[in-house]
């Protein structure tokens, strides 16, 4: 592990320099044992990729206070069990109607749809980060076979609940907005709603699979048209 | 049922309080003031809590009529503060009564100002903040900039104390600005000349500056990377996309991002970018996390020592 300065009242891990399963295990496990052994110098924790943003009070201590916390908790966790995180199973009704993108993706990676629907939803992805928007939960990886750069014109609007691939990134969408991810399918189930509890079905860590639904099912469990 | 109606919004009017802080593992950013010395001002001269929820009005353009009797108070750039179109001092408590019309005109110098209430606005927190952030629809009315028509809820409170600070204390807003940098995150990826450039140049605020962030225009600097795995992004940081030109990220950042980043400017110099307007001029200086904290906690020291006069 490595720290270093990020701002005034801000230091940030890096676990690794690569994206990987267990990396991603390590962030969350720093994450678990950061809010328990310091909770009151802490302001805000920003997980990722392969690193971790820690935000602490300054007029409760300073970064040297801090560094020396941070050494004491995270102390052999290098050779700990990686933390697995629960599995969610997020419905996914892939169709040419709910993902406009599926029969151009499909083409391009020489496949049927059929088959990119079976690569997609057979793989067991982890969740990276979430960013760029309140809910939107960076999946990885995505099979290299179904892997699709962005499109060249984002569209103006994403419905919420778009199942989208992007590099070898998926995601839902957590609310309608411009996105120039390749859509795929519609899930059901919201990815943010700030009046549930939790607000968020994953966090970061968590392990995610889509299982194929049709669209009475998408439209049973709540899906909106 | 008191407070008061919002006649004219401005061109941008936020409710914010302190900001919402511990949620940004869900993506939600911090929001509050961007000059936060002026809102604890504001609140201070209220005699409020620190952090109670008050109007930051960028620009000017806002005309409220009360219907409440209480003591109001504007701090931060040099917008005229008029009620009932005679001009009232700034960093000033000021008595309202119902049927009065408070006006906030357009910046003179600087670009926001902070209107408190005694006991704060009231409004229903989203997240744990009132703060608004309209890039995520959360926070204020219904997530967005203040409307017209609206109504604040406040309490009726015509006894409620107040202050004014003395003219000695209140920042200069048309000084230059120097940025106080900490090198950080991806610094070594910067060569001793990109960082030379970067320390000795003099950058301007271009029209692309808002609460996200504000993009500078000034001599290209080039790290050695082009791309970062995405990570978190601290308030302050100065993030370098491909075109060399630097951009200081602020309240309503997004949470994490893949551009390199030089180091952070301490938020009490943020609070002076956020009062520049497009075309200002500005420089960087370096200093350690341990000035910077000294710095913090003089400033801190001095709020508190700092003692308002009553009206």
């Amino acid at each position: 592990m490595r720290v270093e300065i990020a701002g005034e009242n801000a230091l940030i891990l890096y676990f690794g320099e690569e994206t990987s399963p267990a990396v991603s295990a390590q962030v969350q496990q720093a994450v678990s044992r950061i809010e328990q052994a310091m909770p009151e110098l802490l302001i805000d924790l920003v997980p990722s990729y392969a690193s971790l943003l820690v935000i602490f009070d300054m007029l409760a201590c300073d970064h040297l206070e801090v560094r020396r916390r941070l050494r004491q908790c995270l102390q052999g966790m290098d050779n700990a069990e990686s933390g697995e995180g629960r599995l969610v199973t997020l419905p996914a009704w892939y169709d040419a109607e709910s993902g406009p993108d599926l029969e151009s993706l499909a083409e391009r990676a020489k496949l049927t749809p059929e088959e990119v629907i079976a690569i997609h939803s057979s793989m067991e992805y982890r969740v990276y980060a979430i960013g760029f928007a309140p809910g939107f939960a960076y999946l990885g990886e995505v099979d290299p076979r179904i892997a699709a750069p962005r499109l060249s014109t984002p569209r103006q609007k994403v419905p919420r609940g778009a199942v989208a691939i992007a590099d070898r990134q998926t995601a839902v969408y957590p609310a309608v907005s411009p996105g120039g991810w390749n859509l795929i399918g519609l899930c059901p189930t919201r990815m943010f709603n700030p009046d549930a509890e939790p607000t968020m079905p994953v966090e970061v860590g968590d392990r995610v699979t889509f299982k194929p639904i049709s669209r009475e099912e998408f439209i049973e469990l709540g899906g909106e048209l | 049922m008191s407070g008061f109606n919002v006649l004219q919004p401005g061109l941008l009017t936020l409710i914010q309080d302190a900001g919402r802080f511990g949620h940004h593992r869900i993506g939600l950013t911090t929001g509050g003031p961007l000059d936060a010395e002026a809102f604890s001002w504001a609140n201070r001269l209220c005699g409020n809590q620190p952090g109670a929820t008050a109007l930051e009005v960028s620009i000017g353009g806002l005309v409220l009529e009360a219907d409440v009797a209480t003591r109001i108070v504007l701090t931060g750039a040099e917008m005229p503060l008029k009620i009932n179109g005679v001009e009232q001092s700034r960093w000033h408590s000021h008595k309202v009564q119902p049927g009065d019309k408070i006006e906030v005109g357009f910046a003179a110098a600087g670009a926001r100002c902070y209107l408190a209430v005694s006991g704060g606005f009231q409004i229903t927190h989203s997240f744990s903040s009132a703060a608004t952030v309209t890039r995520e629809g959360i926070g204020g009315i219904d997530g967005q900039k203040l409307q017209q028509g609206a109504y604040l809820h406040c309490a009726n409170t015509p006894a409620a104390k107040g202050y004014r600070l003395a003219d000695e204390h209140q920042p200069d807003y048309a000084s230059d600005v120097t940025l106080r940098v900490i090198q950080g995150y991806q610094q070594s990826a910067f060569s001793t000349i990109q960082k030379r450039i970067f320390f000795s140049s003099e950058y301007k605020v271009t029209d692309r500056a808002d609460r996200m962030g504000f993009r500078l225009e000034g001599p290209e600097i080039k790290p050695s990377i082009d791309g970062i795995l995405s990570e978190g992004i601290c308030h302050g940081a100065i993030q370098v996309p491909a075109d060399g030109q630097p951009i200081i990220l602020l309240n309503d950042r997004q949470t994490i991002g893949g551009y390199p980043k030089i180091g952070s400017v301490i938020a009490a110099d943020t609070a002076r970018l956020t009062q520049l307007m497009p075309g200002a001029s500005l420089s960087f200086e370096e200093i350690s996390i341990d000035q910077a904290h000294n710095l913090y906690c003089l400033a801190q020291k001095r709020f508190e020592r700092t003692e308002p006069e009553a009206v």
